[in-house]
């Protein structure tokens, strides 16, 4: 076989040098910020309720840890409930909307223009109609996660080429299965960019939510609480809880992209 | 008695547009093609032979005229699945390995995979992708990616292969060497195979007959009868008479563009 025509080589396993692994520069950055944070509290001496050090955010947060871990929790489920029903309808909306050209080219500037709104401002009005608890965030939530996995989703499964249509119509194929074989796996690149944007907006659209009023156990309101009584380094701790939280939630979806398009991660690493 | 062509083109015309600007594509082009034949349409940009291949295809539908495909309309032979078609880009599922690009025909079809199976290995190993069934479309070259395509086309044993400028991307080296896999194919096959081309020494080279193709409007200048004898291989690129048909095809050409400059 001729050069020209032989297969491209395959990623094997290659070991790099320790600093050139991928990760090593942002964690050294990061080590960096905390490193001249805590420099720059010593040295400036400015009030704690202003600018407390990490190490003072570190020991706030150790004295506290599994009350935090567990008011996370509990916004954790918000955002998760919030972010199951606002994707899922996206999604099944997206299916109804992409059949029709017609409907698409109707709702889809609404839609795209719907980001501009600023949904989580809707927070108090949430309250009046779903009360003060869990429900009203999870309201929140789903409809700020909504319509950006709708429009995706339409862009989706909207997105074959088409070759790549005309191809299915050579074989006499019937619509569902050009649904299922082909506009659906070309979607799904669109749809996970949508939930992993989707897993940040939740955390941030429940905890946004929490501001406006809910139970103790809750970190919008803990953060809330713990500023206005200038207790800070509480509020940073559990500013890093949400982090972690929001963190987890999007390697959870990284994970799940992985494990539903391998061919997608192999593409990525070429 | 003389069997019935395989397909029979009669006075089609393909008109795109509305009632303020109109493209005709193909006008009046009459053709019948005889079944194993290997036809190439050949001819510049615009000249309508991919609009002829889609229409025997059913991909688009003639403003005029009539085809028959296999004794059917062009609709009931797609939806019997007469054909199978190759297009310019390998046109390959990013998210299926080689094999089950390779089988999705016969997927869609519902043809059981077991009975199928030893079919489709044996068209993978033809086109020479013993070794890739499990590779990803990303993985391979341009000229295997359309090895690929061509297993694929051939899986469902269709009578007829309709292929539109399939190896018009790749390089000049891995061309030739499709043109004589393409040849080794067909030979084993039997197939009836439509192949448009803008190579003219591509089509004198793989055709039986060449339909040499004009635009403006679109429509057939001449057919030229490939007399160089099969098979055929790398000498007969030197061969005096394949020059002959080369320059034959190319005078008409230029005697219709001369003409309407």
């Amino acid at each position: 076989m001729a050069a020209s025509d032989a297969p491209l080589p395959e990623n094997g396993p290659t070991r790099q040098a320790f600093w050139n692994r991928p990760w090593v520069a942002p964690l050294l950055v990061f080590v960096l910020v905390l490193a001249s944070w805590e420099l720059l509290v010593m040295i400036f001496q400015p009030p704690t309720f202003l600018l407390p050090s990490p190490s003072l955010i570190w020991q706030s947060l150790a004295g506290q840890f599994l009350a935090l871990m567990g008011y996370g929790f509990n916004t954790f489920m918000e955002a998760l409930g919030g972010f199951v029903i606002g994707c899922g309808l996206g999604l099944l909306t997206a299916m109804l909307v992409a059949r029709s050209k017609w409907l698409s080219d109707l709702l889809l500037p609404f839609a795209i223009a719907s980001n501009s709104v600023p949904i989580v401002a809707m927070a108090p009005i949430a309250i009046v109609w779903f009360g003060i608890g869990p429900w009203s965030k999870v309201a929140i939530v789903a409809v700020m996660c909504f319509f950006p996995t709708m429009v995706s989703t339409v862009r989706g499964l909207t997105s074959a080429s088409p070759d790549a249509i005309a191809l299915m119509n050579s074989y006499a194929a019937s619509n569902w299965q050009i649904f299922t074989k082909l506009r659906v796996p070309s979607a799904l690149p669109f749809v996970f960019n949508a939930l992993k944007i989707c897993t940040a907006v939740s955390m941030i659209g429940a905890i946004v939510a929490e501001f406006f009023g809910g139970a103790v156990n809750y970190l919008g309101i803990y953060i809330k609480t713990q500023a206005s009584i200038l207790k800070t380094p509480d509020a940073w701790a559990a500013i890093v809880v949400a982090c972690f939280y929001g963190l987890a939630f999007y390697f959870a979806i990284v994970l799940l992209e992985r494990w539903l398009m391998p061919w997608h991660r192999h593409r990525e690493q070429h | 008695m003389p069997t019935a062509p395989i397909i029979a083109i009669d006075k089609v015309s393909r008109i795109y547009g509305n009632a303020n600007a109109t493209t005709v594509a193909l006008k009046d082009v009459s053709l019948t093609i005889e079944k194993g034949e290997l036809i190439s349409l050949v001819g510049p940009s615009g000249c309508g032979k991919s609009t002829l291949l889609r229409l025997i295809a059913d991909l688009d539908t003639p403003s005029q005229g009539k085809i028959t495909v296999n004794g059917h309309a062009p609709e009931q032979a797609r939806k019997q699945r007469e054909y199978g078609f190759v297009f310019q880009a390998p046109t390959l599922y990013d998210w299926r390995t080689v094999e089950r690009n390779a089988r999705l025909p016969l997927e869609v079809m519902g043809r059981p995979a077991g009975e199928w199976q030893a079919r489709l290995d044996k068209m993978l190993a033809m086109v020479g992708l013993r070794d890739f069934h499990q590779h990803y479309p990303w993985q391979l070259s341009g000229g295997m990616q359309q090895r690929a395509s061509i297993a694929r086309a051939l899986s469902f044993d269709p009578a007829i292969l309709l292929m539109d400028e399939p190896f018009g991307a790749l390089d000049e080296f891995t061309r030739e060497r499709m043109n004589m896999e393409l040849l080794d194919i067909w030979e084993t096959t039997h197939k009836t195979i439509l192949f448009v081309t803008h190579s003219i020494a591509e089509a004198v080279f793989l055709s039986s007959r060449i339909v040499v193709m004009t635009p403006r409007p679109g429509r057939i200048a001449a057919t030229v009868n490939v007399d160089l004898p099969y098979p055929r291989n790398f000498d007969t690129r030197e061969d005096p008479r394949f020059f002959e048909l080369v320059t034959q095809v190319r005078e008409t050409l230029k005697e219709e563009f001369v003409g309407h400059v």
